[in-house]
């Protein structure tokens, strides 16, 4: 585990007794630069255009005589709108409430599927016939294509006529002699529930396989040493496993949480963020706004807000990731 | 069993693999890209003897069919290939709406319907077919029934489409079911009357639900059915001098009356069921009674994919306070201006929606497929009166009876009857249909949707008050 | 059951895979087989209730992959019934209808978008990070989090000027802009890869080389390439699968002759008569490249996925 430490910590050391001349810092450099100046063209210009577009009245519907940056013409806006649109998204209650729809989806996709992820690793830390192959089967939902996955539960899954669950519950209650079992039309019902259980059973084998890399990074003979002392096997878990976990979990929390942010593509497929609101998170609801209502202006400040919001949560994520390698670094 | 050490292996032989994949498409991507070069130098590409053209079209019935016939016909006559790109209605929209108005070029021909013709074509973005149209004499354009072409018209009275299928709505219900009950279905019946009957066909065969009404939200989806209701019970979206109406008694008494008889009588997952959930319910006989699209009739009264064929029978659309309720819709092909073939395109265009078509559809696929409701010659085939006996009458009818201009009881300030034809009713009437769709789901109220939806179309009316 | 030590280094080394000294080689062998110890204290075992636990929950989570494939092989009157009927016979027919329906283009685009790209991000990665561990510029951290911030900025606020200007460039429904932004997409994850790969390589050898005077590309071909290549195919492979299943990008960009295999997806949102069959077969197939390439290399999915923090 401490190989990645000793090398950044000697490799450190070394630049700091190489400095030397302007040429040989270049030359360090110069590895560097194609992949950092791509990356800065192809991610951050897009966002001084979506800031250039949050500030116009741009209705896609109604064609102005502006063009958008001249010289270079992406299109035609109809007016300056200084702050107007972002007062729009600010007092808008329908992105309140994608707000609130992107915190519950998220959070409930991230917990649940840590806990039973946590629960699946601790059983496979431990030897069983069959063991290799479970953890075979169990990563397959996670290497479903994800629009593939929505697609699957919308309709063989929760189809209400023809759907699994339907069907099972169906055939368990003409098995006890019912004419027909219940009709359940989870979308529709449990519309929240059912874009968070297909989302759980995507990620669950992500968190399952980083958890277990946690365990199986565990010392031995603390564990050993225990057992020696008489500690019951909760005990064990509760004091050493764990806390040792702590920053496994951490990190299964936070990866889960950069990933299920963005959710995009099971909302899109499984419930085009209904029934009224009740789904639509805010990748979708930016989306509505750009593609179903054209307000390209509004749907720009939607965006720039959401990136200072992503950025504020982000620093808090990327301290805690780097004080994972800190503490990597530590031992 | 070392779960490493496998793994690690298996690591190995991927690399090595991978890497000679990557070898071999970086030399088929250098040449994949110069050869497939995307929209711009692909469309400028045209002029030669071997074209084609992109079409974008909505994923209905009859859409499907002419991606089947077109290779074999079309192509083989004209040297034109065809590549479809088939949608739902709502992505559909999504992407043919990105595209025109952003001048994206990516299609040639594209579906559109009777609300964005009259919006784009003052706009500028379509291109006109009159001239098409007319100068082709076996075309006969004046066959195409006139509140059609009033439909798909510009500012300036030339067409900017031309109808595929044209459709109004109607009630269709099963014949035998009704016998069976001891019902009998007026010619036009009443709201008032439906929702009587939804009641006593509940349960008729085990499973079975009175009617199938749309719930999916859309302007073009719930709406669709659910304007007319509004229409025919005193509703409307806009007076004449767009003051809002959405929260009237008559338009609240028209939703309530809708979402109530869905909810009690109607499909399962009624919130999430578009035209064709509601087609799947009806031919596979889990449904009575079906108020939607005439065109519908084809699909129900072919046996190969409907196992009601010859069980339907149909009726006008239910009314209250208006004397038909019908709505008005074509599926029409548009030409984006952005198009470099438009010969091509437009030969493409004629041909699917000319008289020779429908014939072939009818020869090859069978008559009740035949793309309907656009030419008055189409309802004198006798292969097609024969075929469409049981609702070609009706729809003609229907389709003729119907005036976007003055579809309820009070003038409107836009022509259309399930749609305001203004760029902000998409939007408007998607967002109030999500409340909706949700008071059908069992979440939210009926006036609370329409409270809502006030408060957006008085905003959007504020911008057309003088 | 274990591999040898050695035996990995052997397969590791290349043409003529010496290492340039015996010291060197032994601290590689010594550190290759520490890297190895904590596998070898086996993991104790679970009675018949654990493996029962287990192999119900596992069950549980592959059923709907089970139900996908099975589907899949039915007819689609079979696959429509309500109780289901698993032990209908099977058929090919769903498969058939995909290629009828031609989904040949959108499986090549795909693996044209993902292939090329991850070329590309490995062409750029891999001497980043070298400069980012081997050699280090200075204040190599921040340069590190400013690649990895960029992975968090919400993709649907680009989309718009991505649409504009992609538009404007004439590369609308062109493959090239689906490479390019998945390069990007892409390019952080595989730096904090490949930087953590990288750094595994022995400093003692590096340093032993250079005093044997053995020039940089000699390094680089017999020390740091054989220790880094497992790291480059998990890299590859995580930025394959990215790419290829990415949706909301290629479903915006791409129109007639780009559409990627998530595209093909789209037209069954809303189902029109019986469909379920087929929808199965597709979602299997389009599925198919990045479940093999995933089962084939579990570990480094979990590392590529994490980037890098967890081995």
């Amino acid at each position: 585990m401490t190989a990645l430490a000793d090398g950044a910590v000697d490799t450190e050391v070394a630049a700091l007794a190489h400095r030397s001349t302007a040429a040989q810092r270049m030359r360090r450099r110069a590895p560097l630069l194609p992949a950092l100046i791509f990356t800065i063209i192809i991610t951050q210009l897009p966002f001084l255009v979506t800031i250039g577009i949050s500030v116009l009245n741009w209705n896609v519907l109604r064609p102005g005589d502006n063009a958008f940056l001249p010289g270079v013409e992406l299109g035609k806006y109809e007016s300056f709108a200084g702050i107007s649109n972002y007062v729009t998204v600010f007092t808008d209650n329908r992105l309140r409430h994608a707000v609130m729809n992107t915190i519950v989806l998220t959070a409930s996709a991230v917990l649940v599927s840590v806990v039973i992820g946590l629960l699946l690793a601790v059983l496979l830390d431990r030897r069983f016939p069959g063991r290799g192959l479970a953890r075979t089967l169990l990563i397959a939902p996670f290497l479903v294509m994800p629009v593939a996955a929505a697609l699957l539960w919308k309709h063989a899954l929760y189809n209400p006529d023809y759907g699994l669950f339907n069907g099972v519950l169906n055939w368990i209650w003409q098995l006890f002699g019912a004419e027909q079992g219940p009709i359940i039309e989870w979308v529709t019902n449990m519309p929240m529930t059912a874009v968070v259980a297909a989302l759980v059973w995507q990620w669950t084998p992500f968190m399952m396989l980083i958890l277990l890399a946690g365990l199986q990074a565990q010392p031995g003979d603390i564990i050993e040493a225990a057992k020696v002392d008489g500690a019951s096997g909760w005990q064990t878990f509760r004091f050493l496993t764990l806390p040792h976990l702590r920053q496994y979990l951490e990190l299964s929390v936070l990866l889960g949480s950069i990933y299920l942010l963005q959710t995009f593509d099971a909302v899109f497929t499984i419930t085009q963020g209904g029934p009224g609101t009740a789904t639509t998170n805010l990748p979708y609801e930016i989306y509505l706004t750009m593609f179903r209502k054209y307000e390209y202006g509004e749907a720009a400040a939607a965006g720039v807000v959401v990136v200072i919001g992503t950025i504020i949560v982000a620093t808090f994520a990327l301290r805690t990731i780097s004080s994972l390698f800190r503490e990597e670094v530590g031992r | 069993m070392n779960l490493k050490a496998q793994s690690r292996r298996l690591a190995v032989t991927a690399a090595f693999g991978m890497a000679s994949v990557l070898a071999l498409t970086s030399c088929a991507g250098a040449g994949g890209g110069s050869s497939s070069d995307g929209g711009a130098s692909g469309a400028s590409g045209g002029g030669g003897g071997a074209q084609s053209i992109n079409v974008l079209m909505v994923g209905n019935p009859q859409m499907t069919d002419i991606q089947k016939i077109t290779a074999e016909t079309f192509t083989k006559d004209t040297g034109i290939t065809v590549n479809y790109t088939v949608l739902p209605e709502n992505e559909l929209r999504d992407k043919v709406t990105q595209d025109v108005a952003n001048q994206g070029g990516q299609y040639d021909v594209a579906t559109v319907g009777m609300y964005e013709i009259p919006i784009w074509a003052k706009n500028g973005w379509l291109h006109e077919l009159d001239s098409y149209a007319k100068a082709d004499a076996n075309y006969d354009y004046a066959d195409v029934l006139p509140s059609i072409v009033k439909g798909l018209s510009g500012e300036d009275g030339k067409a900017y489409g031309l109808p595929f299928y044209g459709e109004s709505s109607f009630l269709m219900y099963r014949k035998d079911i009704f016998a069976e009950k001891g019902l009998t279905m007026p010619e036009r019946p009443t709201w008032t009357q439906v929702a009587d009957f939804a009641a006593k066909l509940d349960g008729a065969k085990p499973g079975m639900k009175g009617i199938c009404l749309r719930g999916l939200p859309g302007w073009g989806e719930v709406f669709a059915p659910l304007t007319t209701v509004v229409n025919t019970m005193g509703g409307t979206w806009f007076t004449q001098d767009w003051k809002a109406q959405v929260n009237s008694p008559e338009f609240t008494k028209a939703v309530n009356f809708y979402v109530d008889l869905v909810k009690a009588h109607g499909e399962p997952g009624a919130g999430q069921a578009g035209f064709t959930e509601c087609l799947n319910a009806m031919s596979q006989e889990k449904v009575a009674m079906w108020y939607d699209a005439t065109s519908a009739a084809g699909s129900l009264e072919d046996a190969a994919v409907s196992k009601v064929a010859g069980k339907v029978g149909y009726a006008y659309a239910p009314v209250e306070a208006t004397k038909a309720s019908g709505w008005l819709w074509a599926w029409a092909w548009a030409m984006p201006k952005t198009t470099k073939k438009a010969d091509a395109a437009a030969k493409f265009i004629l041909w699917s929606t000319s008289k020779d078509y429908e014939k072939l559809v009818g020869e090859k696929l069978g008559w009740p497929r035949v793309p309907s409701g656009k030419r008055a010659s189409t309802y004198a085939i006798p292969e097609y009166k024969a075929a469409a006996a049981a609702f070609g009458d009706i729809t003609l009818k229907s389709i003729e009876e119907v005036d976007p201009a003055n579809p309820g009881v009070q003038p409107r300030p836009t022509v259309g009857i399930q749609f305001v034809t203004i760029p902000e009713f998409a939007d408007l009437g998607t967002k109030v249909s999500q409340d909706i769709s949700a008071a059908i789901s069992g979440s939210g109220t009926v006036e609370q949707a329409l409270a809502n939806g006030q408060k957006l179309a008085e905003e959007v009316a504020k911008k057309y008050q003088k | 059951m274990n591999a040898p030590p050695t035996g990995s280094l052997a397969r590791h080394g290349g043409p003529g895979g010496a290492p340039p000294s015996a010291a060197a080689a032994r601290g590689l062998m010594r550190r290759l087989r520490r890297a190895k110890e904590p596998e070898q204290g086996l993991a104790p075992r679970g009675g018949p209730l654990w493996a029962t636990l287990a192999w119900g929950l596992t069950l549980m989570f592959f059923a709907p992959v089970a139900w996908m494939v099975l589907t899949s092989l039915h007819t689609e009157a079979d696959a429509a019934t309500n109780p289901p009927s698993p032990l209908a016979s099977l058929t090919l027919n769903g498969y058939r209808e995909l290629f009828r329906r031609g989904v040949e283009p959108y499986l090549i685009n795909s693996a044209m978008a993902s292939l090329v790209s991850t070329a590309l991000v490995l062409a750029l990665a891999i001497p980043a990070a070298y400069a980012l561990s081997i050699k280090p510029v200075e204040k190599w951290t921040d340069v590190m989090f400013f690649f990895l911030s960029t992975k968090f900025l919400p993709a649907i606020a680009a989309l718009l000027p991505v649409y504009l200007i992609v538009k404007k460039i004439g590369l609308l429904d062109n493959i090239w802009a689906l490479i390019i932004l998945y390069t990007a997409m892409n390019l952080p994850i595989a730096i904090w890869m490949m930087r953590s790969f990288l750094a595994e390589v022995p400093r003692e050898i590096l340093e032993a080389a250079e005093v044997d005077g053995a020039g940089l590309l000699r390094v680089l071909t017999l020390i740091v390439w054989p220790i880094s290549m497992p790291g480059v195919a998990a890299t590859a492979l995580i930025c394959f699968i990215f790419s290829w299943n990415e949706f909301m990008l290629a479903v915006n960009l791409t129109g007639v002759r780009a559409g990627t295999a998530p595209v093909f997806l789209v037209g069954f949102i809303t189902s029109e008569g019986l469909f379920l069959a087929q929808l199965c077969a597709a979602a299997t197939l389009l599925s198919l490249p990045v479940l093999l390439a995933g089962w084939a290399a579990q570990d480094k999915l979990v590392r590529g996925l994490s980037l890098g923090a967890v081995k």
